[in-house]
């Protein structure tokens, strides 16, 4: 398995930067100094007890060595090692050690690249509206058609010396008409772009509304009060998160539906057998009994989940949904699921073989391709997106809630599904299902065959 | 037909705006068919084209553009894109199918001038494709040469 550079780095660096030889260092935390030598040059992975004598050492804490501490950060410098010029590539088997050497730089690199990302999406979302928005679209064509009516007229009055006097005076008519058509459309143009104006603001509206449901720990209280429908235009209309109309749309739409979940599922009826089925002895994570238990769907059970308020003794969820097109509607992200940020996720979550096997109750326990790797009981559900209905357009919606594996006892661990969070920053080169070259060239995840049924811890 | 919506009356030399021609100059009489629902558009096109010698038809939709096409037998057709009606590749796809039309010189004027529209264009069969707003010089060329005059 390979080894994370960063722990070794960072102690390598840490030493010198005190001055302190390696032999002081591995006396002082009573470690070998040939051992040491190997930690530092990243051939011996620390185990938690010699990381933290080394911590306590140097006098830092010991979470400041933590491999998982920066791994975030250096999954960012491998994306952003795709920005790199043909011919010029980052040296991405490296990006841990500048991680570890240069956490500022390593950090400013992170920065611009998610900037220059926001800045992308921005350009694409305004591409979009010129190629596609009908408003915009037939302001521009009444412009260009009224300017080539004057150009073509007026060159003919300018060139056309001997031009009767009867068509002089048309085409004096048709320029003048011309020009007070154009200075319309002009003004018109200007007012509509002015009047949208907020909707270019750097995030789409998903991501808006998923940010602002972050802030607040993905579980919104007003959900749980009241018993009829409530119009919740004015809890949205003062976030200061959800900037466009379109989010605050969505937003509201969302809560609408939480509050329908809150319903079914009532924190204080949930509660205990959901701490039940965590505790020692209680019998395991079932989803589907808490679903009959209720009488709710398992797509309404998993919403419920992943947004309900930190519970004593009950892990966080993560949640994906996806719309029939396999695009992710929603993302709620845990620790160790990794979530992309454009375009397509990773065709092997069992979200996607739920879409393609509607009503059909997929388990799979999967593990994400993370430094170090993290484990999950996956459960997932396709059906028609409420409400139902006779006449088309028949919506189908997927939903996978994510169980850390952690706090589950009696995960089967012989057959475990690599996955990934999309084919661009997806260190399984050999994987059957990419759909693009990987960006991420060296030190792959625990196995970087995607099609193996289980993978070596 | 006062198509110009300036409610003015055409010069009498004109004649019927939508078959009016000359006999002088490159075109020699020879008719071109203008599909364009741009009306101040479609009349200085028709005055260039005639004073060079042109008889100039115009029609001013995708509606019964076929039939226009088929009654007048234009040398050369100048064709719209966005058009009332079937629009512009509409009537193109249908000349190309036809045996009878199918070499008939079409120039494409669009609003669009982007690689898209351009490649779109040429697929469709369009023997030139002119983003507007045009040079009259270099629409002018155009009909020269592809009539080749």
């Amino acid at each position: 398995m390979p080894k994370s550079a960063l722990s070794g780095t960072r102690i390598r660096a840490l030493r010198n930067a005190r001055r302190l030889g390696q032999a002081d260092l591995a006396r002082l935390a009573g470690v070998s100094a040939s051992y040491l030598n190997l930690i530092e040059h990243n051939r011996r992975r620390a185990t938690p007890k010699v990381l933290e004598a080394i911590a306590e050492a140097l006098q830092i804490p010991a979470s400041a060595l933590d491999e998982s501490a920066g791994e975030a950060l250096v999954q960012t410098l491998r994306a952003a090692a795709g920005r790199a010029a043909p011919g010029s590539p980052a040296e991405t088997e490296r990006a841990e050690e500048l991680t570890g050497r240069f956490p500022g730089w390593a950090g400013l690199i992170a920065l611009l690249h998610a900037r220059t990302e926001a800045l992308e999406r921005t350009v694409e979302r305004l591409s979009d509206r010129m190629a596609h928005d009908p408003n915009l679209s037939a302001s521009l064509h009444e412009i260009v058609s009224a300017a080539t009516s004057v150009q073509s007229t007026t060159a003919i009055l300018a060139e056309s010396e001997d031009l009767d006097p009867q068509w002089r005076a048309v085409f004096h008519a048709n320029v003048h008409a011309d020009s007070i058509r154009l200075a319309s459309a002009a003004e018109a143009l200007v007012a509509y772009l002015d009047s949208t104006g907020e909707d270019t603001a750097l995030a789409a509206p998903q991501e808006e509304v998923e940010s602002w449901l972050d802030r607040q720990g993905w579980h919104v209280a007003a959900v749980e009060e009241g018993e009829g429908p409530r119009d919740w235009s004015a809890l949205v209309g003062g976030q200061a998160d959800l900037a466009s109309a379109a989010s605050r749309e969505l937003a509201a739409g969302w809560l609408a539906r939480a509050q329908a979940d809150a319903r079914a599922l009532p924190l204080s009826a949930l509660e205990p057998p959901l701490r039940a089925m965590f505790a020692t002895g209680g019998g395991g994570f079932a989803p589907e009994a808490l679903a009959r238990q209720f009488g709710v769907g398992l797509a309404q059970l998993f919403r419920r989940l992943a947004t309900l308020p930190p519970l004593s003794g009950v892990p966080r969820f993560g949640l994906a949904l996806c719309d029939g097109s396999g695009t992710l509607t929603l993302r709620r992200p845990v620790e160790g699921f990794q979530l992309p940020r454009f375009g397509g996720a990773c065709p092997l979550w069992p979200l996607y073989q739920a879409l393609v096997q509607p009503d059909r109750p997929l388990r799979a326990t999967v593990e994400f391709a993370g430094r170090p790797p993290m484990r999950f009981v996956a459960h997932a559900v396709a059906g028609a997106r409420d409400p139902l209905r006779f006449d088309p357009p028949f919506a189908w919606e997927a939903a996978m809630l994510l169980t850390p594996a952690s706090a589950l006892t009696g995960v089967d661990s012989t057959a475990v599904v690599p996955v990934g969070t999309a084919c661009r920053v997806c260190p399984r080169t050999a994987c059957g299902a990419r759909r693009e070259p990987s960006i991420i060239t060296g030190g792959g995840a625990a196995s970087a065959d995607g099609r193996s049924g289980s993978v070596d811890l | 037909m006062g198509h110009d919506g300036t409610g003015l009356t055409h010069p009498a030399t004109a004649g019927d705006p939508r078959t009016s021609g000359g006999g002088g100059g490159h075109g020699g009489g020879r008719r071109v068919l203008v599909i364009e629902d741009e009306a101040n558009i479609s009349e200085a096109i028709r005055f260039i084209l005639r004073r060079d010698g042109w008889a100039v038809g115009v029609h001013d939709s995708g509606h019964g553009a076929l039939d226009a096409i088929e009654a007048q037998a234009p040398a050369l057709v100048i064709l719209d894109v966005m058009l009332p009606g079937d629009s512009g590749f509409d009537i193109l796809h249908s000349l190309r199918r036809q045996p009878s039309t199918a070499a008939l010189p079409v120039i494409l004027l669009t609003a669009r001038g982007g690689h898209g529209a351009r490649d779109h264009a040429r697929e469709a069969g369009a023997s030139l494709f002119m983003a507007k707003p045009f040079a009259n010089a270099d629409l002018l060329a155009a009909v020269r040469q592809l009539v080749g005059v």
